[in-house]
């Protein structure tokens, strides 16, 4: 049997045995006990050209992005990628090599990191910022386990309308270690955090209090007014967009002081949820309690600059059960994405970006008001995802919407458990005029 | 090299979007709200960019530009074929919240996925959402946490990890909330069975082992522990960062192990990608499936495929959404070309390399136990002391031959380690010259061992300054 993988001959493994000094390939598992005696139940080796063959029809069986319109969000984006950026990404040099441990032959992704870094802490108005997490839902989980590291405070209060995956994240993660969890409710009119709340149930204990910007229903959650009604001795974590820090002013300038994030939306493809990669930035004096690997610059003998990973005994490779997180890989490959990304957006490109899926979500909410179809839910102030009580199922409407080629707004009840007949709609500058128009009236009609 | 930052010229721009084509909106929240001051991100040219990441690309060393045998890492050959099938836009253009009817593809790919996996490691249930190794650790430790409460075991506090343990074991353990056991290992390299079963106390929740463990070496008491661990009802973890030893040869779950969880970026040869992202699925026995995180894809009567949310036992999630899925598309594409016989193969043919590279570096170098290894194994370097070189030295010679050093001062029971682990996919005569490599340098430390203070010679940047990254902390750059 040939293997395009496997590079031996039959001669060499035999010379190789004999090097040992064994007969057969067998003789290397002697001291192994419960040997299987058959072969593994699965199918046999197979060519490239037939594998190709298998995942080409496989993949024909998904409804992808290329040849449907899409009006749904709630965490994962369908924003433009420059051709470059997967081109460029896709190089073999950062996508075989392995996490930068002997920094000398590593200088690619260590810089790339630090410049990652970099942008992170632009973007989000932070100091500092790891080299990135598994995700956004883990992000924010760990998040919670450092304010109470830094606090010595075990109560922290997640808004009820952050992300619901991401607070059953933070659940898990929160369980075996006492945290106690509270949810704040939101403003059933505005959408926004409800401060009577917060203040009902902040105390002595609360180690931080976590709000997300935009929050899951679209709503732009007000964090200055909500940091003026937190002590400041507690912390407050942000869960942010990052392109709509492209248009909001940045959480470090309002007083947080941690902001974590999903990234996907910084030019990885949507990848049915994974990965894209969690962002982690906050202020300088927590950095030794933060999770991560994260990246320094230093010089080398002859005092040409370099990177290299620094404190590393917050680590578990160095610390074990002390580290501030058991995190090994992360998610490098999704920050280079995003990085050149973000090279090509520039100062002025990220800031275009989110103006258009401000203008292009409003517009679509306005079209849909005017079909007299669609309720409004909430009146607080939205970026590019809102939330309108239809008059039909919201499962009707999308099978409907599907036939026309387009993947309709979220059915909010499948994923909340409540907002029954409630849809969430999301725009980005990818959705067209003509698109939004086109199912405002199919939508008008069809109702 | 510059930053890309410093590339910068203010007005330069390499993106264009189409002109807007709806009206204005008003911006109708509060001024305080609204970016004063946009983010210093780089003003740059298409070419700009594409220069400065394919430059960045250059100073990597990597899988394809040389010998990489970082042991415990698993840097075998990333077929290309893995990242074709992955930008399908069948499976990259497509969004988690779709309706399951409109992604049977991407569902029955992780349905088999999960079959395949299960069919490697002899369990009984998987779940494909942790992202990387590390956090398979933690799911399996938080499922056997929950598992052992609901069973009435409420004191079980305690996790036994070997003191040959890769560092996210207790790191795992301890995020899950048990306190952590070492045991030792005895003078074979193997967990010393009295010292394990001195802790061996009511307290212990499970025992996480790696096998073959981190010296390369089975573990060939394993159904004795397996017994010791079951016995006082604390289930047995099993740390799949060395499963490419055994593929088709030996399971986990034959093996008596009741949690496992996979690298399907190390064995299953999806590309490292500088750390990540990875996938860390993990397989249970029946026992345990109830309380793995939720969804699991299933298949209906009739043939179609669903996630599986009504699992009131599940520990939660432990990320959104499914998992790194296009980490499970190369994985899948692997499995499909490799097959059971491929897989087999691979395991055997890694097993032989490392032991070549072993018994050929035996003649000039200690190793940590004469015994037959696995897929890797250990060199003690304590000799090059007497020649005032230390492995880092050693090492950082390696890297003006264009090779890879191993993974060094790992495991911590071997004094200067470096752990060797070739993986399958190297040629006979990348591992003759390699040998020859180590053997050259060995004269170097006993002729010039200034020289290996000195090295490495040819890399982009020499030795670096570690201390001083740490004292003069600089963790971003400084714009303007």
């Amino acid at each position: 049997m040939d293997y395009p993988f496997l590079p031996h001959t039959e001669e060499e493994i035999g010379q190789m045995l004999e090097s040992i000094g064994l007969k057969q390939i067998d003789d290397l598992y002697s001291d192994v006990p419960v040997l299987l005696k058959e072969e593994l139940s699965m199918a046999p080796s197979k060519s490239e050209m037939q594998v190709r063959e298998i995942m080409k029809e496989l993949s024909c069986r998904n409804i992808s992005l290329d040849d449907y319109g899409i009006f749904r969000g709630a965490g994962v984006y369908n924003h433009y990628i420059p051709s470059a950026v997967y081109q460029l990404a896709s190089k073999r040099g950062f996508l075989t090599a392995y996490t930068p441990y002997q920094a000398e032959v590593s200088q690619g992704t260590l810089q790339m990191l630090f410049e990652y870094q970099t942008m992170i802490c632009e973007i989000t108005g932070m100091e500092v910022a790891n080299s990135s997490m598994y995700d956004g839902a883990s992000a924010m989980a760990e998040s919670v386990l450092m304010a109470q590291r830094v606090t010595k405070k075990d109560k922290v209060l997640i808004c009820d309308t952050v992300h619901p995956e991401y607070i059953q994240v933070t659940r898990t993660y929160t369980e075996p270690v006492n945290t106690v969890l509270e949810l704040l409710k939101h403003d059933s009119k505005t959408g926004q955090a409800d401060l009577q709340d917060l203040k009902a149930k902040i105390d002595d204990s609360t180690a931080a209090v976590v709000v997300q910007y935009t929050n899951f229903y679209g709503v732009i959650e007000d964090i200055k007014t909500l940091r003026e009604n937190i002590p400041s001795h507690i912390l407050l974590i942000v869960v942010a967009n990052p392109i709509s820090l492209g248009m909001l002013q940045a959480p470090g300038k309002l007083g947080a002081d941690i902001v974590v994030g999903e990234g996907q939306c910084l030019g990885n493809n949507c990848n049915f949820g994974g990965p894209g990669f969690g962002f982690f930035a906050s202020k300088h004096s927590y950095i030794r309690q933060m999770p991560g690997r994260i990246i320094g610059e230093t010089l080398d003998r002859e005092g040409k600059r370099g990177f290299v990973m620094v404190l590393q005994t917050r680590e578990q490779h160095i610390r074990r059960e002390k580290a501030t997180s058991n995190i090994c890989s992360n998610q490098a490959h999704n920050t280079l994405i995003a990085s050149i990304y973000l090279s090509f957006l520039g100062k002025s490109g990220l800031k275009e970006v989110a103006y258009q899926c401000y203008h292009k979500a409003h517009y679509l909410a306005e079209k849909l008001m005017e079909s007299e179809k669609f309720e409004p839910v909430f009146s607080g102030p939205f970026f590019n995802e809102f939330v309108l009580k239809s008059s039909v199922p919201v499962g009707i409407m999308n099978q409907k919407l599907l036939e026309q080629k387009y993947i309709g707004p979220l059915n909010l009840e499948k994923v909340t458990g409540r907002d029954k007949d409630c849809a969430l709609f999301c725009a980005t500058e990818m959705t067209k005029k003509e698109e939004i128009d086109y199912i405002t009236s199919f939508l008008e009609a069809m109702i | 090299m510059k930053f890309i930052f410093e590339h910068s010229v203010e007005g330069k721009k390499a993106f264009r979007l189409e002109e807007l084509d709806v009206p204005l909106s008003q911006i109708d929240f509060p001024q305080y709200l609204l970016r004063d001051v946009p983010p210093e991100l780089p003003q740059v040219s298409e070419l700009d960019i594409v220069r400065h990441y394919t430059q960045l690309e250059k100073l990597n060393h990597s899988v394809d530009s040389g010998f990489y045998p970082l042991g415990s890492c698993t840097m075998k050959y990333n077929p290309f074929i893995n990242d074709e099938t992955a930008s399908y836009a069948g499976f990259s253009k497509i969004h988690p919240y779709e309706e399951e009817d409109s992604v049977q593809g991407a569902l029955e790919l992780m349905y088999n996925l999960q079959q395949s996996l299960c069919e490697i490691t002899g369990m009984d249930a998987i779940t494909l959402q942790p992202a990387a190794g590390a956090h398979g650790e933690l799911t399996g430790m938080l499922i056997i946490r929950k598992y052992l409460l609901d069973k009435g075991f409420t004191n079980k506090t305690k996790v036994i990890v070997p003191d040959s343990a890769h560092g996210t074991n207790p790191a795992s353990a301890k995020m899950a909330g048990f306190d952590i056991v070492q045991v030792k290992s005895d003078e074979h390299g193997l967990v010393d069975i009295q010292d394990l079963k001195m802790n061996m106390t009511d307290e212990v929740a499970a025992i996480m082992l790696t096998n073959p463990n981190t010296l390369g070496i089975f573990e060939k008491n394993i159904c004795e522990i397996q017994k010791i661990a079951h016995e006082k009802n604390a289930l047995l973890y099993y740390d799949g960062a060395n499963l490419n030893a055994i593929m088709g040869k030996v399971r986990p779950g034959d093996m008596g192990f009741d949690v496992v969880h996979l690298n399907l970026h190390k064995t299953f040869s999806t590309p490292h990608g500088m750390g990540g992202p990875g996938s860390g699925p993990v397989g249970v026995k029946k026992h345990l499936s109830p309380y793995l995180p939720k969804p699991v894809v299933e298949m209906d009567i009739d043939g179609r495929y669903y996630f599986n949310n009504d699992m009131p036992l599940s520990i939660g999630k432990v990320r959104s959404f499914y998992g790194n899925f296009s980490v499970m598309v190369r994985a899948y594409t692997y499995i499909l070309m490799m097959g059971k016989d491929g897989l087999r193969r691979a395991s055997e043919l890694a097993v032989l390399n490392a032991n070549y590279m072993r018994v050929k570096l035996s003649k000039s170098f200690k190793i940590s136990h004469e015994n037959i290894c696995k897929h890797e194994f250990v060199i003690n370097g304590s000799a090059l002391k007497e020649y005032g070189v230390k492995t880092l030295d050693f090492v950082k010679m390696l890297l003006d031959n264009g090779i890879h050093p191993p993974t060094v001062y790992f495991p911590l029971i071997v004094e200067e380690a470096m752990m060797i682990e070739p993986t399958e996919t190297e040629n006979k005569e990348t591992l003759d010259n390699t040998i020859k490599v180590f053997e050259d340098i060995l004269k170097v430390a006993k002729t010039d061992p200034q020289k290996l203070h000195d090295a490495p010679f040819n890399t982009p940047v020499r030795r670096l300054d570690e201390t001083k990254a740490t004292k003069d902390l600089k963790v971003r750059y400084s714009i303007k």
